[in-house]
């Protein structure tokens, strides 16, 4: 088994506000290991970047961690001083921003701002860290890098400071790469480039990544392993094959029913709004959504059933006792492209 | 850059020109005749007062009389202080305002910059609270009344301070805080809100994200960005330390151009209005056409350019 | 873990479903723009309070003019001058009529032969007029000066602002011009200026204050109207055929709304201390006639024997410019949720 390098347990953050407390992350675990990608997939406000954010120590300041466990190299993240967890971020773990054109300081020379994590951390000298500010500069990409490293951010283009803000990432040569909607803000044909540079970068540099999307698209040439979230929740969670051909959640299904493929002809939304976390739900929260939704949904919360060794999906479908129910067209089609697959390699 | 620059200079001489042109028509048609607050004259007298001071021409001669002598620095001659030409006047009394002036608006810029980024770091808490009560009350209260309670309680009772006068720095220390509160106050607010906008922002939370420390990242990025909007400010400033400067003066008998201002108001002496009034709207647009330029070199983003906005 | 899980037989029965997902109706009742901000200004406390004790000044003050005889006011009355405050059951120093004259509390009504039971409150200056009433009146004035200069600048500024965002080309680029001119004019010198040519008094004063400062509305509502202008709304307005005026009325001017109203509560306090700073070096209004400066002008010459001639004034017209700064800041929060924070 791939050595764990990152151990979420039972996570639990809730949000301080004057409504009263939102649930933001109910009971989350999951686990990264060495050198593979994780994609965290959810729509807005399923907690996917409240996950990440508690990773790197910088939730906000009515942010509650109320439960469960971070583990880092068999040491409590969540239990770190601030001080401690500076010496983590930007080294050990480093954070790629959805919008590249607000995320760099527009007052700093990029050189200066992709050499400060090394000042800071491998304590070195500002000559010698402009240089490997360089070199990185180089390798994600940026041409005439010699002359540019000198320029200021708005002097460069939404792809250019995207692969800048990768560059202040890796940098360091972190283990762990958390890239949070890196793309969402990108053009389609410099969102592959970014995409391809990642993993590229990943190969070189050695490094997981946690990949946050709410794009499926963008998760199949990407992952490794894929966790569905929604309302705070995982729901479901498998290699990338398992939940794009062998998807057992009705929210998996319908984020896939959801994504345009060459045989659609519409695109099928899933309907309603996520539950409002103020007061979350009893049951199932996608209960409401749900089309294939049962008596019991609205009574209990579904645990996880096993798919596979790898695959777990948090659905009271998976019950022996569930009637069974027959997916969207589409996903029967993968069903069985699945069924073939398994076949063959079997 | 330079035709940014031509422009510019070009718009300021319009401007003074102008505020010249306003300022000479509108004393010809103020009545009365400039030594109306002297004693009586015979006709004789004034006949030679009329031809000294060149008042016997047509106007439109005086105005270029008038608009010639201003090019070689000549203001006229002051009607009040006999003989005494106005640009003796005013140089005699530019270097105390202009030192009062630049005290107060590095008094209130340095404090407020100190107060603004505490209240700033310290959001919600009760520094934060008392920084923007105090800001208001310093915003509020007129720069005269607090100048004349600090004469009394901190000059008067006290005896900290000379009461007024000119002389030595600790004469100009409660000068310069009556006038620099108010920018100091103005200065503590526009940096809180910045920085607090700028706290929010998604490079502070890369900036976090590279494990720099709390200090780090407000002094490296926070305080930076800013401080640099501040720039623009410096133009009010400048207004408000010179209207300030007539009452403030006034209260401690600074030998300034503000305590001339008003008493040449108050006694009608016209040349030397004109003279304080072509001295402070130059002083203003030069101090605009500094900062923009200022603003151009430190701000990245901003390339001054030639193209209109 | 199964067995832990109370099923029952008819668990996995399949839900009804809902006709519609009942999660987008919409909690709370829809509110209009004017009734959202209002309800944030209700959670500012300090704008709420200032809010009231405007409310509250102004109407002693606009009020008081029916008691107060303004003639009284300019007449003298030096039998009476320089007596401080004396309030009837107050047996607290500096408000039972004595007067601390080289370290002792001498009773100064007694002193002056002030007839038994008359007094005032607030004591009176030294022309034996009452401060309390003068300070009534004098806020009047100052308000009044206030409000009709920010009117005038209100109507100027927008009335430009408009016409400059809204035609746009050369027209906008005369006009900027003019308005960058204008303002690199320091507004003391127009204001002085404005006083020599008219001549002190109310009047002039109003117009000085309107002219030196509508430059500041002119350009927010440029802005502003650049903006708007962009808009769908204004575009369909304008497909439509509406007239520039209709569209202005209708459009523009309920959308600017929140800009003028904010920038209408900064003007005020400019304006009441440009009052109070020009009659207080002696160029606005000047005694016998009453405002705040006039009254800080008086009380400055007595300061260090009556104090109480400079502070009570001094407290008016602070309370006055603070609760308007607090107000304008909360209304600026209100109406432009971007900065509340």
């Amino acid at each position: 088994m791939a050595e764990r390098i990152l151990d979420v347990k039972n996570l639990k953050i809730n949000f301080h506000t004057y409504a009263g407390d939102v649930k933001a992350i109910r009971d989350v675990s999951f686990h990264l290991n060495k050198g593979e990608t994780l994609a965290i997939v959810g729509e807005s406000g399923s907690g996917k970047s409240v996950t990440t954010k508690s990773l790197m120590g910088l939730l906000a300041n009515n942010a509650e961690v109320i439960g469960g466990s971070i583990m880092y190299h068999d040491e409590d993240i969540l239990k770190k001083s601030e001080k401690q967890m500076q010496n983590i971020r930007g080294k050990e773990i480093a954070m790629i921003f959805q919008d590249p054109m607000t995320s760099l300081d527009p007052t700093m020379k990029i050189g200066q701002q992709i050499a400060e994590p090394l000042m800071k951390h491998k304590k070195v000298e500002k000559k010698k860290a402009w240089a490997q500010a360089l070199d990185i500069l180089k390798l994600v990409g940026i041409s005439n890098a010699e002359e540019r490293i000198k320029d200021y951010p708005h002097q460069f283009s939404g792809g250019q400071r995207q692969r800048i803000v990768i560059a202040i990432a890796l940098v360091c040569y972190p283990e762990i790469l958390i890239a949070d909607e890196p793309t969402t803000a990108l053009d389609v044909t410099i969102q592959a480039q970014i995409l391809q540079l990642m993993k590229e970068l990943q190969a070189k540099i050695e490094t997981s990544i946690i990949f946050i999307t709410h794009d499926l698209g963008v998760v199949a040439g990407m992952a490794d392993r894929v966790a569905v979230m929604y309302a705070g929740q995982i729901v479901e969670y498998g290699t990338v094959d398992e939940i794009f051909y062998n998807p057992q959640h009705p929210y998996t299904w319908g984020l896939l029913n959801s994504m345009p493929t060459l045989t659609s002809t519409k695109l099928e939304a899933i309907p309603g709004t996520p539950p409002d976390l103020l007061d979350p739900p009893k049951g199932d929260p996608f209960a409401a959504r749900n089309p294939y939704a049962m008596k019991i949904d609205v009574e209990q919360q579904p645990p996880f059933f096993k798919v596979s060794e790898t695959h777990y999906a948090a659905t009271w479908l998976l019950h022996p006792d569930a009637p069974k129910v027959t997916p969207p067209e589409e996903i029967v089609r993968r069903h069985q492209l699945f069924a073939k697959m398994t076949h063959q390699s079997v | 850059m330079r035709k940014y620059l031509l422009k510019r200079v070009f718009y300021m001489i319009l401007t003074l020109f102008l505020v010249a042109s306003i300022t000479f028509f509108l004393m010809k048609l103020m009545p009365g005749t400039p030594y109306s607050n002297q004693e009586k004259m015979t006709p004789q007298q004034i006949q030679i007062m009329n031809e000294q001071y060149g008042l016997n021409k047509p106007i439109w001669m005086q105005y270029l009389i008038y608009l010639g002598g201003m090019l070689h620095g000549d203001l006229g001659t002051s009607f009040q202080f006999s003989n005494q030409p106005v640009s003796y006047l005013i140089s005699s009394r530019i270097g105390p305002s202009a030192q009062l002036g630049a005290q107060a608006m590095v008094f209130g810029l340095f404090f407020g910059i100190i107060v603004g980024s505490i209240a700033a770091i310290n959001r919600n808490t009760w520094i934060d609270t008392t920084s923007t009560v105090l800001s208001i009350i310093g915003k509020s209260v007129p720069n005269f009344v607090l100048a004349v309670l600090l004469q009394y309680y901190i000059a008067l009772k006290l005896g900290w301070f000379p009461i007024a006068d000119w002389g030595s720095f600790s004469y100009t220390v409660l000068p310069t805080i009556a006038l620099g509160v108010g920018p100091l106050a103005e200065t503590a607010r526009f940096i809180r809100t910045g920085m607090v906008d700028v706290m929010n922002s998604d490079y502070i939370e890369l900036a976090k994200a590279k494990g720099l420390s709390r200090y780090g990242v407000v002094y490296h990025h926070a305080l930076r960005n800013s401080l640099i909007p501040l720039v623009t400010l410096i133009g009010p400033y400048t207004v408000a330390l010179m209207t300030g400067s007539l009452v403030i003066e006034n209260i401690f008998s600074i030998p300034g151009i503000g305590e001339q201002f008003v008493k040449s108001i108050l006694t009608n002496d016209y040349p030397t209005i004109m003279g304080v009034t072509m001295l402070f709207s130059a002083g203003l647009v030069v101090v605009i056409l500094l900062t923009d330029i200022i603003y151009g070199i430190i701000d990245p983003r901003i390339r001054l350019s030639g193209n209109g906005d | 873990m199964e067995e832990k899980l109370k099923l029952s037989p008819d668990s996995f029965e399949a839900l009804p479903q809902a006709q519609e997902p009942d999660n987008e109706k919409i909690a709370a009742p829809s509110l209009t723009f004017v009734q959202d901000a209002w309800r944030r200004l209700k959670m500012n406390k300090g704008a709420l309070i200032s809010f009231w004790i405007i409310i509250l000044m102004m109407i002693v003050a606009f009020g008081s003019s029916f008691f107060i005889n303004h003639s009284t006011l300019v007449k003298s009355a030096p039998q009476y001058a320089n007596l401080p405050a004396k309030i009837p059951g107050v047996p607290i120093n500096g408000f039972n009529g004595k007067l601390k004259v080289a370290g002792q509390w001498v009773d100064e009504y007694k002193q002056n032969n002030v007839p038994t039971g008359k007094y005032f409150i607030l004591g009176t200056d030294n022309l034996g007029h009452s401060l309390a009433q003068r300070i009534l009146y004098g806020t009047k004035i100052s308000l009044i000066v206030a409000l009709v200069a920010t009117f005038f600048d209100l109507t100027i500024g927008v009335a430009y602002g408009i016409i400059s965002g809204w035609r746009g080309g050369r027209v906008d680029t005369v006009m900027q011009r003019i308005i960058e001119i204008i303002s690199s004019i320091p507004s003391l010198v127009i204001v002085v200026l404005m006083l020599i040519v008219l001549r002190p008094g109310m009047t002039s004063i109003i117009a000085a204050i309107a002219i030196s400062s509508w430059t500041t509305m002119a350009r927010m509502i440029r802005a502003e109207t650049l903006q708007l202008k962009s808009q769908e709304y204004v575009l369909a307005a304008r497909s439509l055929g509406e007239s520039p005026f209709k569209i202005a009325w209708k459009h523009l001017v309920p959308n600017l709304s929140s800009v003028i109203i904010i920038q209408t509560m900064y003007t005020i306090p400019t304006a009441i201390f440009f009052e109070a700073f020009l009659s207080f070096i002696g160029i606005g209004i000047s005694s016998p006639e009453t405002s705040l400066g006039v009254l800080l002008n008086d009380g400055q010459k007595n300061f260090q024997f009556l104090p109480y001639q400079m502070w009570y004034p001094a407290i008016v017209l602070c309370i006055l410019m603070i609760a308007f700064n607090l107000l304008g800041d909360g209304l600026r929060d209100a109406f432009d949720p971007k900065s509340r924070r």
